[in-house]
C-alpha cells in the first residue's frame, strides 16, 4: 500500500506555527488600528489600549504586574537587555557574572562580550544529567557577583533547572547585605510548557519569546521586577518606560498577549496530553530500535522534548532522511554544526563527536497527534536501520 | 541546502556493503568530524569491475561515496587515478562550501584502495 505523503512537524522547540486565532486577532492592527501607541489622538490611544491589554496578558501568564513587562523583538534581545543592562547599571558594585555552560548563544555571547570589557564570567558545569547544581552557584558567588543567569529549561534536552532554589539562595544573600545580586532566567523554552511564576521562582528578570508559543517571530518580552535598575541598550524615545526605545509593533505585541492568554488557558491540558504522547513515543523508540539512549535527565524535564542518541548513525543523516519522509526534527551532531564538536549543549553533558553523533531532538507541540507519532514510529526504525546498514561500525557491536 | 542529487543518493545509496572477494580496500577518515569511509574494489584486467562502500558519515559524504562507486564502474586504474574531488562534487551537482571535504574523503578512500594494489 502506498503511504500518502505526510507532513509531521516535530521541531516545536525551534519555532511553532502561529495560532490561527492569533493571526485573526492581529489583522486589524495592520490596516485599521494602525496608530502609533505614543500618539495622543484616538488612533494612537486605540493602539496603546491594545498594547496595554497585551502587556496585562503577558504579565498575568507569569504572575507579574503589567509595568514589569518590557516588550522586545524576541528572546535574544530580552537576554541581551537583561545581561548587559544589569551589568552596565551595577558595574560599580562588581564585575562578576555566573551562568551555565549550556545557555542559549544570546546569553553566552552577551557574557563573552562583557568578558571582552573586563568582566569575569563563571560558566557552571551541568553534568551528565544536564542540570545546574545550586551548590556550585553557592561556591561561585563572590561579593563582586552582580548577576546569575541560568536558563529555566534547556532547549536541546528539555531539562528543568532549579531556578527556585537558586532564587532562594539569591534572596538569602540579599538579606545578608548582597543587595546588588540579581537573578535572570531565559525562560524561552519553559513559558507555555510548564507553569512559570516569577514570584515563586524568585527571579528579578525573565526572558520569553513569542514564536515559541504560537505568536509570530519578532516579538518577545523581558520581565523586570519592580525596583530593579537596568540600563537601556537602545537609545531613543521614552518607550517601554525608558528601557527599550523604538515604536512598539502593536500587531506583534497583541499577538504575544493573545498567545500568552491561550497558553495560560490550555497549559494543564498541554502538560498532560503532550506529556503522555512524548512518553508513549519514547517507549516505542526504545522497544523498536536497539542501541538507543536518551540524553539528559529523564525525570526533571518539560513534557514535550525528547532527545535520543542512535548509535552508529550520524544525526544529520537521520534528520535529512526523516525530512525526505516529511518529518521535521533537529540534531545536535557535529556534522550538522559544521564543526569538530557536537552542539555546545551535548558537549556540556559530556558527549563528544563519537558518542554525540547520532542525536535527534523531537519537540512536540500543542497540535501534535498520536497519528503523527505513529507515522514517526513506523518510519524511524527503517531510517535508522538503513543508515546503520551503511555504517562500517554498526556490524561491530550491533 | 543539498542538491536533489545528494538527497537522491542519501535516500537510495548505491553499492552499499562490504565485499567478500574484493581485490583491494581503502579507508579514509575525516579527522575534523570523525567521518569514516570504507571503499572496496574488484579489479580485473586493469579495470574496476565492481565497488562498494560503507560509511558512518554525514549525508553529503554518503552521497559522495555512493556516486563515486557509479563513476568508477568499468574505468581503468589509470583513469580512476585521475579522478579529483571536484569531479565528485560536480557529479553531485553541488555541495555546500563547508561540505566540499566530503568529496575529498571519497577520493582519499579511492586513492588508498588503489595504492594498496
Amino acid at each position: 500500500m502506498q503511504t500518502p505523503p505526510r507532513k509531521v512537524y516535530l521541531d516545536n522547540s525551534a519555532t511553532t506555527r502561529v495560532d490561527p486565532e492569533v493571526v485573526q486577532i492581529i489583522l486589524p492592527y495592520f490596516t485599521e488600528l494602525y496608530g502609533n501607541a505614543s500618539s495622543t489622538h484616538q488612533w494612537g490611544q486605540r493602539a496603546k489600549q491594545a498594547m496595554e491589554e497585551a502587556r496585562h496578558q503577558v504579565a498575568q501568564f507569569i504572575n507579574a504586574t503589567a509595568t514589569e513587562i518590557v516588550f522586545t523583538s524576541g528572546g535574544t534581545e530580552a537576554d541581551n537587555l537583561a545581561i548587559k543592562g544589569i551589568a552596565e547599571a551595577h558595574a560599580g558594585k562588581g564585575k562578576h557574572i555566573i551562568t551555565s555552560q549550556f545557555e542559549h548563544p544570546a546569553v553566552l555571547n552577551s557574557c563573552k562580550h562583557l568578558e571582552s570589557l573586563g568582566w569575569n564570567v563563571t560558566y557552571l558545569p551541568v553534568y551528565r544529567e544536564g542540570i545546574v547544581r545550586p551548590a556550585d552557584i553557592e561556591t561561585a558567588i563572590t561579593d563582586e557577583t552582580v548577576l546569575i543567569s541560568v536558563m529555566h529549561v534547556n532547549n536541546e534536552l528539555g531539562t528543568i533547572q532549579p531556578i527556585k532554589q537558586i532564587g532562594d539562595l539569591v534572596k538569602a544573600r540579599r538579606a545578608a547585605g548582597h543587595k546588588h545580586l540579581h537573578l535572570h532566567t531565559d525562560a524561552v523554552q519553559s513559558v507555555g510548557k510548564i507553569p512559570v511564576d516569577v514570584r515563586d521562582l524568585g527571579v528579578d528578570l525573565l526572558s520569553l519569546s513569542g514564536h515559541k508559543i504560537h505568536a509570530p517571530k519578532g516579538v518577545g518580552a523581558l520581565f523586570v521586577r519592580r525596583g530593579v535598575r537596568l540600563q537601556a541598550q537602545s537609545h531613543g524615545g521614552h518607550h517601554e518606560r525608558d528601557r527599550r526605545a523604538g515604536t512598539e509593533s502593536v500587531p506583534l505585541v497583541v499577538a504575544l498577549g493573545k498567545a500568552c492568554e491561550l497558553e495560560r488557558l490550555h497549559l494543564q491540558e498541554f502538560i498532560t496530553r503532550v506529556g503522555n504522547l512524548r512518553d508513549g513515543l519514547e517507549a516505542e523508540i526504545i522497544t523498536r530500535i536497539p542501541n538507543v539512549s536518551r540524553n539528559g535527565d529523564t525525570e526533571c524535564r518539560v513534557p514535550h522534548i525528547s532527545n535520543f542518541n542512535f548509535d552508529h548513525c550520524e544525526g544529520e543523516g537521520l534528520m535529512i532522511a526523516l525530512d525526505l519522509k516529511g518529518i521535521a526534527v533537529s540534531t545536535g551532531s557535529a556534522c550538522a554544526s559544521g564543526s569538530i564538536e557536537p552542539s555546545h549543549v551535548l558537549t556540556a553533558i559530556g558527549l563528544d563527536h563519537e558518542n554525540g553523533r547520532g542525536t535527534l531532538r523531537f519537540s512536540l507541540g500543542k497540535e501534535t497527534t498520536q497519528e503523527e507519532l505513529d507515522y514517526l514510529i513506523e518510519t524511524l526504525p527503517v531510517v535508522v536501520e538503513k543508515l546503520r546498514r551503511i555504517s562500517p561500525k554498526a556490524g561491530v557491536r550491533h | 541546502m543539498y542538491s536533489p542529487k545528494v538527497l537522491e543518493h542519501l535516500d537510495n545509496p548505491r553499492n552499499v556493503g562490504t565485499m567478500e572477494d574484493a581485490t583491494s580496500r581503502g579507508e579514509a577518515t575525516n579527522p575534523v568530524c570523525g567521518d569514516l569511509l570504507h571503499l572496496y574494489l574488484k579489479i580485473a584486467d586493469g579495470k574496476i569491475t565492481a565497488s562498494s562502500f560503507q560509511a558512518q558519515a554525514c549525508p553529503p559524504c554518503i552521497a559522495a561515496a555512493s556516486i563515486l562507486t557509479e563513476m568508477i564502474h568499468g574505468v581503468t586504474i589509470d583513469e580512476a587515478l585521475l579522478l579529483k574531488a571536484i569531479d565528485v562534487t560536480q557529479a553531485l551537482e553541488s555541495l555546500p562550501r563547508n561540505k566540499e571535504h566530503c568529496s575529498v574523503l571519497a577520493i582519499d578512500a579511492l586513492k588508498a584502495a588503489l595504492k594498496s594494489l
